[in-house]
Formats: C-alpha cells, structure tokens, sequence
C-alpha cells in the first residue's frame, strides 16, 4: 500500500476556507490526546486554553494586546512566504526593533521631551528590524547565501545584544542589580485605548497594517509581482521582474514590521527593557502566516487563534500545572496539520495497492 | 594532563555532536530533502535519551530511546513531505517548534538529576602515551561512532549502488523515476536515516557532554549542523573538518570566556553564530550558486504517473 497524490483540477473556496479550520480542530484533538497521555483531563484543559479566556472580558482584551505583536510579524512574513523567501528570523528583527526604538526611549529618559519621542521610537524601531531584516536578504543576492540559515543564527546574535544590553550599559542603576532597563517615562509609552482597559494603540497599528498589506497584495503591481515570483519564478523573470529587488523588499518589509512589533511591545506593554520580551512571537507568527493562508484577513483571525494558545498556555501553567511547552508543542502540531491540510486542498489522496500501476492499464 | 591536552579533549567533545547531526542531515539532503527539523529531533535525543537512560538506569537503552524518539519525528517529517508533498522549508520549522515542545514537557520531570560520566576506552600503554593517548585511544564510544559513520557514509555515497541511487534521486528526481528509482522510498530511508543521527547527537549532548538535562540545551546546534551542511559542499570529509573546525572554535571561545579578555561574554558566544554566517559567504565569494547543492533539494516530488 502506499499513498499517491492526484492534483485536483479545480478547488473550491470553500475548501481554501475550511482547510484551516479543519487544521485546527485536528490539532486540538491531538493536543488533548498530549494532555491525557500527562495525566489531565483534556476537557478541563480546553476549558482552561480556550473558554475561560473567550468569556473573560478583561482576557479578551489580553488576547487582542498578544495578537498585535503575532498579527504584525505573520502580515510582513506573508511577504515573504509568497515570494517563497524564507524569513524565519523574525524574532530577532523583532529584538533589534525593539532594542533601536528603546534606546532614544532611555536617551530622552528624565528629560522634558516632547510629543515627538514616541513616532521617533517607533520609526527607529522599524527601521532597527528592516536593517537587520536586510542582512540575509543582501547575503541572499549578493553572494547567494541561503537567507534561511542566516536570518535564524542572527537571532541568537540579536538576543544576546539584547542580554549585553540590559546587563550592562542600559542596566537602571537604582535597579538592584536586576537585568533590566529604566521604566519608560510617559511620553516613550503608548497611550492606553479608551480609559482604563488593556488596548494600547499599537492594536491599531496591527489593523492598519493588515489593512495595508491586503491592499498591496491585491491591487498593485508590486503585489502581483510577488505573487509571480513565488508561484512561478521562471514566468517572473521572463517578465523582466527583478528577483533581487523583490527578494530585497520583502525583508525590509518583514524586518520592519516584525520591528514595529518589538518596539510597541516593549513601549506599549512592557513598559521597560529585560533579558526577555517575547515569549516566541517571531517563531510563532510563521504558525500565524500560514494559518491564515498568507492572507492579511486570515492573520487576524490566526493572530487571535494564537494568541489564546499564549493565554491558555499561563494560565494552565499556574492552574493545572502543565508545562508552558506544551504550547509550544501544540503550535508546531497546528503548523503541521495546517500544510497538511493545505496539501489536502490542492490533492486528492489514494491509495494504491502494490504493484498495480494507478490509473492506467498495465502495459 | 597538560591544559592543551585538555583543551584538545574539550574540542573532541564539541565537535561530535556537530559532526553527527551533519551527517545524518548530509545524507537526507544528498536525497533532495531539506529538513530543518534538526534542531528538534536533536531536542527531542536530548530529553528522550536522558529520560530513558535515567528510568532504565542504562546509557546504551537511553541512547536508543532518544534515537527512537528523533526518528519517529522525523518519520512525521517524511509523511508530510513525501506523503502530502507540503512545503520542505515550513514542514521542517514545525518540526523544530514541535520537538522544542515536547522535548520540553518530556524533560520536565528529570531538571536536576545527573548522570555519572560514561565509559572511556582504555588500552593499557596506548592510553596513557603522553599527549596524543587519551586523545587517539581514550575516547568514549559517540566519538569512535561518529568517525566511522563519517567513513562510512563517504563510502555509501561514493562507492556503492545504493549510494548512487541515492545521489540521483536528490540530483534529479524526474529523471530518477523514469529510470524506475524508487524516489520515495530512498527519501524515506535517508529523513529517517538523519533523524536517527540526530538523536543520537541530542542523547549526546545531555548523556555526555552537559551530563544533564536542561531546556534550550541543544541552543541552535541543530542550525549549526545544517549550515554545516552546506559548508561541507555536501561532502562527509569536509562535514568532519568543518564539525571540528566548529568545534574548536566553540571551545577556544569558552577559554577566552574564561581568561576574560576584556571583551563582554555575550560577545563571544555570538561568535558561533556570526563564525557560521561568515563562512557560508567566504564559501560561495564569486559563485552564485551553492557549490555542490543537489539540483531537485528542496522541491515536493510529485510523480506525473
């Protein structure tokens, strides 16, 4: 016995639609099996992962602030994934993001700064995450380095910039010694949504990107171009579409959003600089792009599927005890079922008895 | 023992590992696959190897809980890939974040056991020659292991059929199937074959290396063997320099660490990390291809019929 795919030769939409949907509830499944091999009941679990956050009002608030930062980075990444660029170094253009906007946050610390701080930090930050997003894009097409391997070890590079950082010359000398930076002062915070609640502005600068994104990747030529490289990279360069260019833009791209993210998660949610400020996001936005097909709409609602993941995971940490990794290992399940499903849209599945030639009469 | 003998020990020791995952993960690449799980599967040696020499008390039943445990990952891998044709690149991440995982919950419950160090060879004379004994005759048995696979791959690759089947099928894997190869099922072999290796690097590392285990042990080494990968051209004899090449690297590192020479600790140990990406452009300076890359790697094989 053994498995053959047949291409099919139309899909539905709805098939695209239900694909993801079907992944996740799969991936639930399987999570529960996890959580009943570990001794729990996989019902109180799913009621700890995933109802007791959606009727909290002040976890749902928690569950839009986690989203932002997993929207931001999945929406630049959906750039590159459909020009099949593999950018899988956002985490640490998220880190240098946030590391380039903070530090004119403590530059201007104590001082009477004005209204400017805050767009300031936000462009550095953008600009720290595209710069480093850039590094692997330039080895790509300049020296053929494969941006996969590259974009990954700069990770490590920019966490422990960050950890020098924090520890030494950004430490808050009245800190007593811990790792960690000066609060930021007011005016390097982002304002709060409404009075009192959770939302920071940097939820809308998640929509607003979305927003962006789907408008470029569906009504211009830039958006066109990439969809081409991506799907047919021969066609694109008969058509004169400049690989370098395209391969260039889409990391500056990714880097700059998955920067903005790190800085607004830092100013609008953390508050200050430490060792730590992301559990993961850039590693799990790629779970995010691909779960929302690569599509700007279909990221906010995976953003938020995520997002719960994260919330879930805390809180079964402290009531069931389960280790956060167990969210860790759901997102890579859900990853799974995810192109597995993919797969399962674009083929038709049968099995063929051995040694019986499919769909053909023998010779 | 002399510090430089000591130091020469130490690099053996970081170099194995290396050297390990990079020829399991040579061998799935010489077959079209890119899997860039190994970070994951090695985890997952890691955890499950330590888990099973601790409950069973054995180094050798833990060695082959951790291989068992990468290779059933990497047989995951090998539905996905093989049986659904799913993209290679992101089939591979989720791979990496699902070992990471379970590695985790895994490992949790042994944090803070330790295991006694395991046997050295010892030849009476041999061992004991100065310098060059304990080095050359004193080892324990992962590194003897890991210079026979390193032999004995480059023997399977270059001189045998089997090898070169396997060489046609990740050059070119159309062609390899009119010719009647059996396209899946050497990929099959070769991702388990890597997961296997894998493991046996990870159960490595907290059986021998660290003695313990601890998450986020395998700290990008997975990464690092898949560069080495493409530093080594595809090709085992340079996989073996380049794993110790690494390694000493790695190890001259942790002594300037040590010495502190003025230079803050983090710097350093972004060394490996930047060391990795320098080379892989000195390698391809003026190609613009990678050199040696075989022609179908990375790309779903789905037979016309």
């Amino acid at each position: 016995m053994r498995l053959e795919l047949v291409p099919r030769a139309t899909v539905s939409p709805a098939a695209r639609l239900l694909a993801p949907i079907g992944a996740l509830i799969l991936s639930f499944a399987l999570g529960g099996i996890i959580v009943a091999l570990m001794g729990r009941s996989p019902l109180t679990a799913l009621d700890i992962y995933v109802l007791q956050p959606l009727s909290d009002p002040w976890a749902l608030q928690e569950l839009v602030v986690k989203a932002t930062p997993l929207v931001l980075i999945a929406v630049g990444l959906s750039f590159c994934f459909r020009a099949s660029l593999w950018n899988i170094g956002a985490e640490g253009q998220y880190v240098v993001g946030a590391i380039c906007g903070s530090a004119l946050a403590l530059a201007t610390h104590g001082t009477e700064a004005g209204a400017w701080v805050l767009p300031a930090m936000l462009g550095l930050g953008i600009l720290g995450g595209a710069l480093w997003g850039l590094v692997p894009a330039f080895l790509r097409v300049r020296f053929g380095v494969s941006e996969i391997l590259t974009s990954l070890m700069l990770v490590y590079v920019a966490e422990l910039m960050l950890d020098y950082l924090v520890r030494g010359p950004w430490r808050d000398p009245k800190g007593f010694n811990f790792p960690q930076s000066v609060g930021f002062d007011t005016a390097a915070t982002l304002p709060i949504l409404g009075d009192g609640g959770r939302l920071h502005v940097g939820v809308l600068f998640a929509l607003a990107a979305a927003a962006v994104a789907w408008v470029v990747m569906t009504r211009t030529l830039f958006g066109y171009r990439l969809r081409v490289t991506g799907d047919a990279p021969r066609a694109a360069r008969f058509a004169g579409f400049d690989e370098r260019r395209t391969a260039l833009a889409v990391f500056a791209i990714s880097g700059g959003l998955a920067g903005l993210a790190g800085i607004v998660e830092v100013s609008g949610q953390i508050g200050q600089l430490k060792p730590s400020i992301s559990p993961g996001y850039g590693f799990t936005a790629i779970t995010v792009a691909f779960l929302g097909r690569l599509h700007p709409l279909g990221i906010l609602f995976a953003g938020l599927v995520m997002a719960l993941t994260f919330i879930g995971g805390e809180a079964a940490q402290i009531s069931l005890r389960l280790p956060f990794d167990l969210t860790k290992a759901f997102q890579g399940i859900l990853l799974f079922c995810v192109l597995a499903a993919d797969a399962l849209v674009s083929y038709r599945i049968r099995l063929v008895r051995r040694g019986v030639l499919a769909g053909r009469a023998p010779a | 023992m002399s510090m430089f003998e000591a130091v020469l020990l130490t690099i053996v020791t970081a170099s194995t590992p290396l050297l390990l995952a990079a020829l399991g993960e040579l061998v799935a690449e010489r077959a079209g696959v890119l899997n860039l799980g190994v970070e994951g599967m090695m985890a997952m040696g890691a955890a499950c190897g330590f888990a099973g020499a601790v409950v069973f008390d054995s180094t050798a039943l833990g060695v082959l809980s951790g291989m068992i445990a990468a290779v059933l990952l990497a047989s995951l891998f090998a539905f996905a890939v093989l049986g659904l044709a799913t993209n290679q690149v992101a089939s591979g991440l989720a791979l990496t974040i699902l070992g990471l995982g379970l590695a985790g919950l895994i490992g949790a419950p042994f944090i803070g056991a330790r295991r006694e160090p395991i046997a050295h060879l010892h030849i009476p004379g041999l061992t004991d020659l100065p310098v060059v004994g304990r080095l050359f005759f004193g080892q324990d048995a992962f590194v003897y292991v890991s210079l026979l696979l390193a032999l004995a791959v480059a023997w399977f690759l270059f001189h045998t059929r089997a090898g070169l089947t396997l060489r046609s099928v990740g050059e070119n894997h159309t062609s390899a199937h009119s010719l009647g190869l059996p396209v899946v099922r050497v990929r099959l072999l070769a991702i388990v074959f890597g997961g296997a290796c894998a493991g046996l690097s990870g159960a490595y590392l907290s059986l021998v290396y660290t003695r313990f285990w601890s998450p986020g042990m395998t700290a990008g080494r997975g990464w690092i063997a898949l560069a080495l990968v493409v530093f080594a051209a595809w090709r085992p004899g340079r996989a073996f320099a380049g794993a110790y090449l690494f390694g000493a690297a790695t190890v001259l590192q942790l002594h300037a660490q040590a010495a502190s020479i003025g230079l803050p600790s983090q710097t350093l140990s972004a060394l490996p990390y930047l060391a990795t990406v320098v080379a892989l452009v000195l390698l391809s300076l003026g190609k613009r291809r990678a050199v040696g890359a075989p022609g179908s790697l990375g790309t779903p094989f789905v037979p016309d019929r």
